[in-house]
């Protein structure tokens, strides 16, 4: 009987580790349901939203201006953070407010990107700790799933003339 | 003739499902627990690589142990490179957040490591070439790290592995240690 017992809890233990490795895969190479906390992307993307995003495009640097991505903080390792991508490596951008007289431009460096929230007053991003490494972008946010009013595919910036002149 | 049809469709179902289980274990383990890499370069010399390009050390990377990003002054580690996102380098962790550290090089000036950041250099300090540069296609369940270019600080969302042994050549079997060159210790602060 005891090993009737034994041989139940080792399966259980096979299945929970080949069920775990697989969802492992599935969040790192493929995607994974998120919840976004923070005011910092509004209108886009509001307080407890929920939404979907895929990892594959930062596999094959796919990221491109005016994504949402998903990038691991630069001072905390351990939290995530949700901004838009305004300038790729190269890019010039603008590290002032555009309401200031006196405007200060930098440009990205390689390997970097500059990201900012969409709710500009109320986000703290590459304007407060400058560009990011590219590597620390974790997935692309592409759909929103809750709440059902606002169900879709996101919508552009509305901050458009963050993005650098051609 | 029916038979050996079964017998095909049985082989086949119990392939996927071997599959199924192997690949994504495999993966995750490389991914979370431990995978093994060559280094390029001789930025790390003479504890890493020291024949040059004769014989490229080949180091068993343990992922599991940085998973909460604790890593200690003097250990090796590998990152992915701030500068090429395909790329991954190895460095010796010089001092963590908060310490302040002398850089050597032409401005010879005091910086604080910020907060989530840490400080990494070569143990070769007279070498400043570019890094080769590897992209994606070299990697088959090992990963290669580059060990060229310079000292940085670098985010800690980019650590990758720290490196525990080295496992070839033969001859160079050893557990690599966490020893910080003396003249590298960060600067005590006044609040000490």
């Amino acid at each position: 009987m005891l090993r009737g017992a034994l041989g139940k809890t080792f399966r259980l233990a096979g299945y929970t580790i080949q069920y775990g490795c697989i969802a492992h895969c599935a969040f790192e190479y493929v995607g994974g349901v998120v919840m976004c906390s923070g005011p910092s992307m509004e209108p886009t993307i509001q307080n407890s939203d929920i939404v979907f995003a895929e990892n594959l495009s930062r596999h094959f640097h796919g990221i491109q201006r005016g994504d949402i991505v998903i990038a691991k903080s630069p001072s905390d390792p351990k939290s995530n953070i949700c901004k838009r991508v305004i300038g790729l490596e190269g890019d010039k951008v603008l590290t002032t407010s555009p309401s200031d007289f006196f405007k200060s431009h930098s440009y990205v460096p390689t390997g970097h990107v500059w990201l900012e929230g969409d709710n500009l007053q109320n986000s703290t991003d590459s304007r407060f700790y400058g560009p990011i490494p590219y590597g620390l972008i974790r997935g692309r946010i592409f759909f929103k799933i809750w709440p059902l009013s606002d169900f879709g595919f996101l919508r552009d910036s509305p901050n458009g003339h963050r993005f650098s002149d051609n | 003739m029916a038979q050996s049809q079964g017998w095909m469709k049985k082989y086949f179902k119990s392939f996927c499902k071997g599959f199924f289980v192997t690949v994504p274990v495999a993966v995750t383990f490389l991914d979370q627990v431990a995978c093994v890499a060559r280094v390029e370069g001789a930025s790390m010399q003479p504890s890493l690589n020291p024949g040059g390009s004769q014989t490229s050390d080949v180091v068993l990377l343990n992922h599991w142990k940085v998973r909460n990003f604790q890593v200690q002054r003097g250990d090796i580690v590998s990152l992915v490179s701030p500068k090429n996102p395909g790329q991954k380098i190895i460095k010796r962790v010089i001092a963590l957040e908060g310490d302040i550290i002398r850089t050597m090089g032409h401005k010879n000036r005091y910086v604080k490591v910020p907060r989530g950041h840490i400080w990494v250099e070569g143990d070769h300090h007279g070498h400043s070439f570019d890094s080769n540069s590897f992209g994606p296609g070299s990697n088959s369940g090992s990963c290669a790290c580059d060990a060229g270019g310079r000292t940085t600080e670098v985010s800690l969302g980019l650590l990758h592995a720290h490196a525990t042994h080295i496992l070839w050549p033969p001859e160079r079997w050893q557990k690599l240690e966490s020893v910080l060159p003396p003249e590298r210790s960060p600067v005590p602060s006044e609040e000490e």
